[in-house]
């Protein structure tokens, strides 16, 4: 055997690729069910969170700004493991998908709300003045005035933001969850090949690859441009 | 309530693994140390060879920086750790990792500085280059200074999440902070010496991060 035919033969082996495709075919439904899941409802809760914050209630204001810090700060596999490992001991049995989901959600909002709060800051405040002098409510100028304009500045950040989210799915596999990387290893140990573990990393350039391109194509779309 | 506070904030159990644990602490502190200077190296040259404007340059780079951006980077480091030795290369944890996060690192550093490197006006590397200095030095002495002052929070900002990233590092068994609180977890069946963990985190990492939100405020304010 040549070099190069026991690199393919360890590598790309078309008989383990073929045994193996379909399980790494459900890896990818179950990170996309993952990460559809958690963009959504991570998105709406840090929406909501920096609109609630724009009330500026000061007990409200305190207890956001803590959680936001909170979940920026610690490692999302931190969070994980105490979700998945420690409510058991107290009566809560979270399978490793909830685990995950939930952790990515509360993370994803908590920049969520940092990036839309910051945007909201940056409307001017002529802005505001107008439009309540029209009489419009708080909430009406906030819903129809501030939050476009808002959101127009937030896109590229937030865009990057949730891709980087959107790759700790891979996250699962520590805990158990049939995403593309669990699955991948878990053929490579029954199989003792590393076609497996290869083509999990394809499948993941290929998730992602287009996705970054989008993030930097609406990173120029939407960018500030500056004089 | 009482059962939350001895399953999650074990005050005795906390004391008990703290030897373990401030091991774990030093390491990740050590991994910290070594990392973070590399990847912003390796980014460093990323944003570099990204100013030569010749096209079997150009792609080449972007293919790297796409590449390195799209993975994630614990898929990364199990490729490397678990994947190479297939081939007969074999690392230690702490080699993969290293690895791993060079290559992820470099991408994501390079992203950075190239934006801060773009935000400098033509001028400057006009006027710099009629004074006489080359290509690299005007980069080094002119260009540079001011892009990093530039997109300094963004590198910060860039910096917390690789720290916070070291936490995979757990996932090849590298003896870091997560590793041992995860170990003393599943010695005592109490979730306590994570929650010390977590609180060790954001000891390190919460001025950072309290920091950049007030210097994002005061830019858009």
């Amino acid at each position: 055997m040549t070099g190069f035919e026991r690199f393919t033969d360890t590598f790309f082996n078309p008989d383990v690729l073929a045994t193996y495709w379909p399980v790494i075919a459900k890896g990818v439904v179950v990170t996309c069910q993952l990460a559809v899941a958690v963009v959504i409802c991570g998105i709406a809760m840090g929406m909501a969170l920096a609109v609630v914050r724009s009330y500026k209630v000061r007990v409200v204001t305190f207890v956001i700004v803590c959680f936001a810090d909170i979940l920026r700060a610690l490692p999302p596999l931190v969070l994980i493991l105490l979700l998945y490992f420690g409510l058991p001991n107290v009566g809560f049995n979270l399978s490793g998908f909830l685990a995950v989901w939930l952790v990515l959600t509360l993370v994803l909002a908590a920049f969520t709300e940092e990036i839309v709060w910051a945007g909201i800051l940056s409307v001017n405040k002529g802005q505001w003045q107008a439009a309540r002098s029209t009489g419009l409510s708080f909430t009406q100028a906030l819903i129809y005035v501030v939050l476009p304009q808002a959101i127009r500045l937030t896109v590229p950040p937030l865009t990057n933001r949730t891709i980087a989210i959107t790759k700790n799915t891979a996250l699962g596999t520590v805990v158990g969850v049939g995403e593309i990387l669990n699955e991948a290893t878990t053929a490579q140990a029954f199989s003792g090949n590393a076609s497996p573990l290869m083509l999990g990393a394809i499948a993941y350039v290929m998730l992602f690859v287009p996705i970054v391109y989008l993030g930097r194509w609406i990173e120029n779309r939407f960018a500030w441009k500056r004089a | 309530m009482e059962q939350i506070l001895t399953q999650f904030f074990n005050v005795n159990l906390m004391i008990d693994a703290w030897p373990i644990v401030s091991r774990g602490l030093l390491m990740t502190l050590l991994l910290c140390i070594v990392v973070v200077p590399l990847g912003f190296a390796g980014g460093l040259m990323v944003a570099l060879i990204g100013t030569v404007q010749h096209r079997w340059v150009r792609w080449p780079l972007i293919v790297y920086v796409d590449f390195f951006r799209a993975i994630p980077p614990l898929v990364l480091l199990i490729v490397i750790h678990s994947g190479l030795p297939f081939a007969g290369i074999r690392f230690s944890p702490f080699a993969s990792v290293c690895l791993a996060f060079f290559l992820n690192n470099s991408a994501y550093y390079g992203e950075i500085l190239r934006a801060g490197i773009e935000s400098i006006g033509k001028g400057q590397v006009d006027a710099a280059r009629s004074t006489g200095l080359n290509a690299l030095q005007t980069q080094v002495y002119v260009v540079l200074p001011q892009a990093i002052r530039n997109v300094l929070p963004d590198l910060v900002s860039n910096t917390v999440e690789v720290v916070k990233l070291t936490s995979l590092a757990s996932v090849v068994a590298f003896h870091e902070l997560l590793y041992s609180a995860e170990m003393a977890r599943s010695i005592t069946y109490n979730a306590s010496p994570i929650v010390m963990a977590a609180g060790l985190y954001l000891l390190m990492l919460w001025p950072v991060v309290r920091m950049l939100s007030r210097f994002e405020h005061r830019i858009s304010s």
